[in-house]
């Protein structure tokens, strides 16, 4: 089956007084039509610049993006800004990380919800609203009729996330995209909103590529996933694989680094040594080879990506034991 | 184990007025935000506190420290009171209760060298001075981790996980025989998290101290503590020792927080039975009357609306009418 979402090769820079940036450097990946892809790693490994690459919202003058986003058979990333407009917020739509900042205070979010529907649908601003209220009641929000006309604050956390998720699905939109969704929410209220998405994954069938430092809210909702390392794709597979048989030592170090609710106690908690390489100017080798428990003479130089069926790594000890 | 406890809070309370009025202010309500709180903390222990935002964890340390005056309760330090006591009268505890916070971005000065932020407190509280404090504050670098190099350094010069521990040299350096911290691991990846989680861990180890580990991370709070208290709108509603209180939490408040813990393992998530709450935490202006919990509670029944339960048990305590 085709994907719906297609990135090859995708490179981002940022130029800076101190040189370029790569912050994102050569990653590639499928999303398949309503499949839940994740894309887990660290502060600084290029998770979100991929995401915020993908609709376009990256571009600036100060940037350079090289590589392919292919949906429905054009390249996002040579379309102009106005195609582009067309298709964000319509037809691939993004949900932040925070939703006090990404929605706007001083209008009442039913308005907000109204608006994003006009700008790409001819409909009366009443039959916006309307729609509005039925969004609000499918994302769970009690008394949606009463609650379109209240204002952000008026919501609580877990509530204006709810509000974000129902106006990124206002134009039913063929990929969602969840930049860390539940990073700023309580346990519990993290809970409601990971089911939430996990039912309109389910009964709408949208795709959706989840952003997360969280390999706990990973193993809940994804079905396939990417871990990124210093701006590159470092392992993917399927959830279960990646879980069960974790194969890149980065992978394995955070999986173990993570105190877990059912892992043993007054042991010493695993480490990974160190911190990330500056994107600024990257090792030549590997870039986890600095903290790697499994360094060898090899990752003096680049190891590929490469597939061993269906489970992609990229470590020249994983190619070692595997030849 | 001496008989008086290190760090004793008995009923401690701290409402916030709200107040309103043109020229005179009226208390029109007061923000509940800790509303009868007792902890018992040993010398060399690490009692966790685990709650939601708002649920006043944050302001149990910082009444704890008096940086926030109690409304009523009782501190015991080492058996003297702090409540009530000035900031002239509370300095020279403070050498024997340090803070670590959670932001490493907010909680360094810009302005000053690390050598100042970590020899600062040395110098005022009369442990060091004049060319003793260099070596000093160099040993402490090296010994959380940092180089002696970094002495002259900015704090805008390093990761947030070298800044939280920059914060906790300035809090060894004296020695101290408490350490409240609050949410030190929160704002860092989880690689570098487990570097400070043992290094906390080495610390207590080597200066025997006490620490009170606030977080709203239950996998962290586990790993590090001895005893638990879970918090909900301003009261603790269970405490217990860590292994009794993950292997059978008796509160339905404490069962939902852990059922809703992501696993980082697909099969485990899906084979556990989950408990999703339904609702928001109500506000602590005017908290629910009776169990508080009542609202979002799967058990609830009559009595929980009408009456308040008292935290009861042996060593396991739990504040309940229908606890299991």
């Amino acid at each position: 089956m085709t994907p719906v979402l297609s990135v090859q090769d995708l490179r981002v820079g940022f130029a800076t007084d101190d040189g370029q940036v790569r912050a994102v450097d050569g990653v590639s990946f499928d999303v398949a039509r309503s499949e839940v892809l994740a894309i887990v790693g660290e502060s600084g490994c290029g998770k979100s610049v991929t995401a915020q690459t993908l609709i376009g919202l990256t571009r600036s003058p100060n940037t350079t993006i090289t590589g392919s986003v292919m949906f429905d058979g054009r390249d996002l990333n040579t379309l102009p800004d106005r195609e582009l407009q067309k298709i964000r917020g319509a037809r691939i739509a993004m949900v932040f990380q925070d939703p006090m900042t990404s929605l706007n205070p001083v209008y009442r979010v039913g308005n907000q919800i109204a608006e994003a529907i006009r700008a790409h649908r001819d409909m009366p601003k009443a039959a916006a609203i309307e729609r509005a209220v039925e969004l609000l009641g499918m994302v769970g929000i009690p008394n949606p009729q009463r609650r379109v006309r209240d204002y952000p604050h008026e919501f609580s956390g877990g509530m204006r996330q709810r509000v974000m998720i129902a106006m990124a699905l206002a134009l039913e939109p063929e990929v969602l995209i969840a930049d860390e969704p539940t990073t700023a929410l309580d346990v519990t209220i993290q809970a409601q909103i990971l089911d939430l998405l996990r039912s309109l994954n389910h009964d709408k069938g949208v795709s959706v590529v989840l952003i997360t430092h969280d390999l706990g809210v990973v193993a809940e909702l994804a079905d396939r996933v990417v871990v990124m390392y210093a701006g590159q794709v470092v392992e993917q597979a399927g959830v279960g694989d990646l879980f069960a048989d974790p194969r890149h030592p980065y992978t394995r170090g955070l999986l173990a680094s993570i105190p877990r609710l059912d892992g043993p106690v007054g042991q010493r908690l695993p480490q990974i040594p160190g911190h990330p390489p500056s994107l600024l100017n990257p090792p030549s080798g590997c870039r986890f080879a600095a903290r790697c428990p499994e360094v060898f003479a090899d990752c003096a130089t680049p190891p590929p990506l490469s597939d061993h069926s269906g489970h992609e790594v990229r470590c020249w000890k994983v190619e070692a034991v595997s030849r | 184990m001496s008989d008086v406890p290190l760090l004793q809070v008995t009923d401690l309370v701290k409402h916030f007025p709200i107040k309103s009025g043109v020229l005179v202010d009226r208390e029109v309500a007061r923000v509940r935000a800790v509303d009868g709180v007792s902890l018992t903390l040993g010398d060399g222990e690490t009692l966790g506190l685990v709650g939601e935002s708002g649920c006043g964890k944050s302001t149990v340390c910082r009444a704890i420290m008096q940086l926030v005056a109690p409304t009523s309760g009782s501190v015991l330090f080492a058996g003297e009171e702090l409540v009530g006591r000035s900031a002239r009268e509370m300095r020279p505890l403070r050498r024997q209760i340090q803070m670590i916070f959670q932001d490493p971005f907010a909680s360094l000065n810009p302005r000053k060298r690390i050598g100042q932020i970590v020899g600062d407190p040395l110098v005022l509280h009369g442990v060091a001075k004049g060319s003793e404090v260099k070596p000093r504050v160099q040993e402490l670098l090296e010994r959380v981790g940092l180089q002696a190099e970094h002495y002259n350094r900015y704090p805008h010069e390093f990761s947030g996980g070298q800044r939280q521990r920059i914060g906790i040299a300035r809090a060894i350096g004296l020695r101290p025989r408490l350490i409240i911290a609050d949410e030190p691991v929160s704002a860092l990846d989880v690689s570098v998290q487990a570097q400070i989680i043992n290094l906390l861990d080495d610390l207590q180890r080597e200066f025997s101290m006490a620490y009170l580990f606030v977080a709203h991370d239950l996998g962290v709070v586990r790993h590090v503590s001895n005893r638990v208290a879970v918090m909900y709108l301003g009261k603790i509603v269970e405490e217990a020792d860590a292994d009794s209180l993950y292997s059978n939490p008796q509160h339905p408040y404490t069962q939902a927080l852990l059922s809703a813990v992501p696993i980082p393992d697909p099969r485990e998530n899906a084979a556990r039975q989950r408990i999703t709450l339904t609702g928001d935490v109500p506000s602590p202006i005017d908290p629910p009357p009776g169990c508080r919990f009542h609202t979002r509670c799967p058990k609830a029944t009559e009595i929980c609306r009408s009456t308040e339960p008292l935290l009861q048990g042996d060593g396991h305590v739990v504040a309940c009418h229908h606890p299991g």
